[in-house]
């Protein structure tokens, strides 16, 4: 199954060659990874998406607290979290065939933010679906897809609970007896999408 | 506080070179002995090196070095210190590095690096160790400037010894090492220690491991190296005695609980004790102290110990449900975990599982050497007792790794944490004489043997000249069976007795011990056994003991490598030396 973690690391050099060879070691693929600065200054923000057997998560996050540059660790596999992943699509278009790529564009609520005589650059941002969706239709059309940059997810947790909320209320994060996997905190949070 | 670190705090602050700065750190942390080797990038540090009273015990091969580290580092609990140059000194170090690892040993090892400027060019003996030892080491830090010498040592130690402990490196350019800068060994103290976000351990868990134990028929605690680093032996004791819960040791947990103990079972795993084995096969509750499920441990995950529920006291969450999945895990340090557990088991009766224990050994007692007529030929197992009984089961063993290993394993019986020093995890081949010695030089009173196989005293038999260069006191006994022969074993039990590659010619190792200036003497039969190891014993300075012993003997019982625990190779009738009528 895919794990979504968010982890908080330090931010200097060589702590994302750690975090890789992790996955590395433990012969686990990262789908994707994406990286940048976060609230706390001095921490990166980190969301790795990993494909690995479901029991994995639980020794995942708990060897990725054993690097010392690493201070949170947050597995939201199946909890209820905001995932956002922006991706720039080059297409093959030139006057005569663009008014249709314009108008999946809105479609898919999607923007053109380049524009030139053979090819027009298209900039959407969603969950994963939405943006191999767009994808999938365009090669469908006679519009080329030239080429395809994406940014990999980014995740958020809903409502305050955040790992690092419920740690502060006191509640330890619990590793998984045999057989009953991490349950994540589905709070009442209300769902604006 | 020590004489010297008090000394050294009068001078502090003060501006020093970063070699300076270096030493006055490990001055600082307690350290009193390093292991190294110079070379260019580190001569700065070695020119410092006369100012401080810091015991420099220069080594033959950097793996030696580290160790020795590592060997000093098992038999003190302190943390042990490798020092090596740029380069090749570097990757030498790496194989002690990684044996460190597998084990959780506390040691922190110091690299020479070229200086920042050339960083990233290829220079001569450039090499990228902080990317190389990024697996093999619990951190590692590169260090570029003065300023960060003391604070990169400081967290060193730190991260070394703390939670679960393990070995750290530290890369100090050459610039780095020739800068002033402010000493400061207070203000370089690391953040304080954070455990481990995952541990857990609440009142309702060990209620309900209490209740699992109070109402457990078939209990069996399994003893593992974590006693040793949480310093719990005596909650271990009172949690067996009080419950009389037989104990079954890893190997590395050997010499947490007594040998001699009465609920002491032996060894359990793939050269295990049969009745460990089975008990555990047989077993309703486990209770895991400290150790980590090891594939040579469990046989294979299907089908061990199926009808046990289980109760895992580890201090690192990623090794709970790794191999085998747990019904209770108790994450913390193992110590605070029993004392908090302790007082909700009033007490059991367990004699009937005793005795059903006691009566699957059969005619175990039959088996024992001991009570085998001398049959002319010298076992290694025969060697190892005998050693044993002779030392009083006092000494400090350090080991290599093959069949002598597991012999000592068997019939040298450890009463003492601390006194085997031996490679569980990575299994490497040349430990045992650089671990000897890493183990002397933090004991000197105590009595050091090593015992190493013919194959691998070879690999790191230069340390001979460290012995005599540090008129170290250690004696030195060889299993010589002319082979490589745990790998022989292999051959002849899945291989055909193909025996390709493992027949080994060796030199006269009492004659290489002379070249050494170092006394020696061979042995070739049980008769002249004891009279020498007294030799030795007694013998001012180091002293070799070569032991010709049968060939082909094998190690007995073996569970197959993905065989069920109880599925084990019995040694064949025919053999005389730990028949039993059972078998025949
Ligand atoms: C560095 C290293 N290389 C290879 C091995 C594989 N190996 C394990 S035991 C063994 C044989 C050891 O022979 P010897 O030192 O003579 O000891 P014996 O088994 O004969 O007691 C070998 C080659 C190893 N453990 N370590
Ligand atoms: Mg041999």
């Amino acid at each position: 199954m895919l794990h979504t973690f968010v982890a908080y690391v330090e931010d200097k050099p060589g702590v994302l060659t750690r975090v890789a060879s992790l996955f590395r070691r433990l012969n686990i693929n990262i789908i994707s990874l994406t990286v940048g600065r976060s609230e706390r200054t001095g921490y990166s923000r980190m969301t790795i998406v990993a494909d690995a057997s479901d029991q994995a998560g639980h020794r995942i996050r708990a060897s990725l607290y054993k690097l010392e540059d690493v201070a949170e660790v947050d597995d939201i596999s199946g909890v209820s979290a905001v995932t956002r992943e922006l991706a720039l699509i080059k297409v093959a278009a030139n006057v005569e065939n663009r008014s249709g790529v314009f108008e999946l564009a809105e479609v898919f609520r999607a923007r053109i933010v380049d524009l030139a005589p053979e090819s027009l650059m298209i900039e959407i941002t969603g969950v994963e679906s939405k943006i191999e969706g767009l994808i999938q239709v365009l090669n469908e059309k006679e519009n080329r897809v030239l080429e395809v940059c994406r940014s990999g997810k980014m995740t958020m947790r809903r409502g305050h609970h955040t790992s690092r909320v419920l740690r502060a209320m006191g509640v330890a994060s619990e590793p998984p007896a045999a057989n009953d996997a991490y349950k994540g905190d589905e709070s009442q949070a209300i769902h604006l999408e | 506080m020590t004489q010297d670190e008090s000394e050294f705090h009068a001078v502090n602050p003060a501006r020093l070179t970063g070699a300076e700065i270096l030493w006055a750190t490990l001055l600082g942390e307690g350290v009193t002995e390093v292991f190294g080797y110079p070379g260019g990038a580190i001569l700065p540090a070695y020119d410092a090196l006369r100012k401080f009273p810091i015991r420099h015990i220069l080594v033959r091969h950097e793996q030696g070095a580290a160790h020795m580290a590592d060997g000093y580092a098992r038999a003190s609990g302190k943390v042990g210190v490798a020092i090596a140059t740029s380069g090749p000194g570097a990757t030498n170090l790496v194989t002690g590095i990684a044996t460190a690892m597998m084990d959780s040993i506390p040691m922190v090892c110091i690299t020479g690096q070229v200086s920042g400027k050339v960083l990233g060019t290829d220079a001569f003996q450039e090499i990228d160790i902080t990317g190389i030892t990024l697996p093999v080491t619990k951190h590692n830090f590169l260090v570029s400037r003065a300023e960060e010498i003391a604070p990169a040592i400081r967290a060193a130690f730190q991260i070394a010894q703390s939670g679960r402990p393990g070995p750290v490196l530290v890369d100090i350019t050459k610039d780095a090492q020739q800068a002033s800068a402010i000493f400061d060994f207070a203000a370089a103290q690391p953040r304080a220690y954070t455990p481990h976000p995952m541990l857990h351990c609440t009142n309702q868990r060990l209620h309900e491991a209490a209740e699992l134990i109070r109402s457990a028929q078939r209990p069996v605690l399994l003893a593992g190296h974590g006693i040793l680093q949480a310093r719990a032996g005596e909650q271990v004791r009172s949690l067996a005695e009080r419950m009389q819960i037989p104990v079954g040791m890893t190997l590395l947990g050997l010499g947490t609980f007594p040998a001699s103990h009465p609920l002491n079972m032996g060894m359990m795993g793939m050269h295990g004790e049969s009745w460990v084995n089975h008990a555990i096969q047989e077993a309703d509750l486990l209770i895991a102290c400290g150790m980590r499920f090891d594939d040579r441990v469990i046989g294979t995950p299907a089908t061990y110990a199926p009808k046990a529920k289980k109760i895992h006291i580890e201090i690192d969450p990623a090794e709970i449900n790794k191999n085998i999945p747990v019904d209770i895990a108790l994450v913390g340090d193992l110590r605070d975990v029993l004392e908090q557990l302790l007082p909700l088991l009033p007490g059991r009766d367990g004699s009937a599982w005793l005795r059903s224990i006691e009566e699957s050994k059969g005619t175990a007692a039959v088996r024992d050497i001991r009570n085998l007529p001398d049959s002319g030929h010298l076992y290694a197992a025969h060697v190892m007792h005998d050693l044993w009984r002779i030392t009083e089961g006092r000494a400090i063993v350090a080991t290599d790794v093959g069949q002598h290993q597991m012999w000592e394993a068997q019939y040298y019986h450890h009463d003492h944490p601390r006194t085997l020093i031996t490679s569980g995890g990575l299994g490497t081949m040349g430990f045992a004489l650089p671990a000897g010695i890493g183990a002397k030089v933090a004991r000197p009173d105590q009595e050091v043997w090593v015992i190493a196989g013919d194959g691998g005293f070879q690999m790191t038999a230069a340390e001979l000249a460290t012995i005599k260069q540090e008129k170290l006191k250690i004696n030195i006994a060889i299993i010589n069976n002319g082979y490589l022969g745990m790998v022989r074993q292999w051959q002849e039990f899945f291989y055909e007795r193909n025996y390709e590659s493992t027949p080994l010619v060796s030199p006269d190792f009492v004659k290489l011990a002379d070249a050494h200036g170092i006394a020696g003497a061979a042995v070739r039969t049980r008769a002249e056994l004891e009279q020498t190891v007294q030799r030795a014993r007694e013998h001012d300075g180091a002293f070799l003991i070569n032991f010709l012993v049968e060939q082909e003997d094998s190690v007995y019982p073996m569970i197959p490598a993905g065989s069920a625990l109880h599925e084990m190779i019995r040694r064949p009738d025919q053999n005389p030396l730990i028949e039993t009528p059972q078998d025949q």
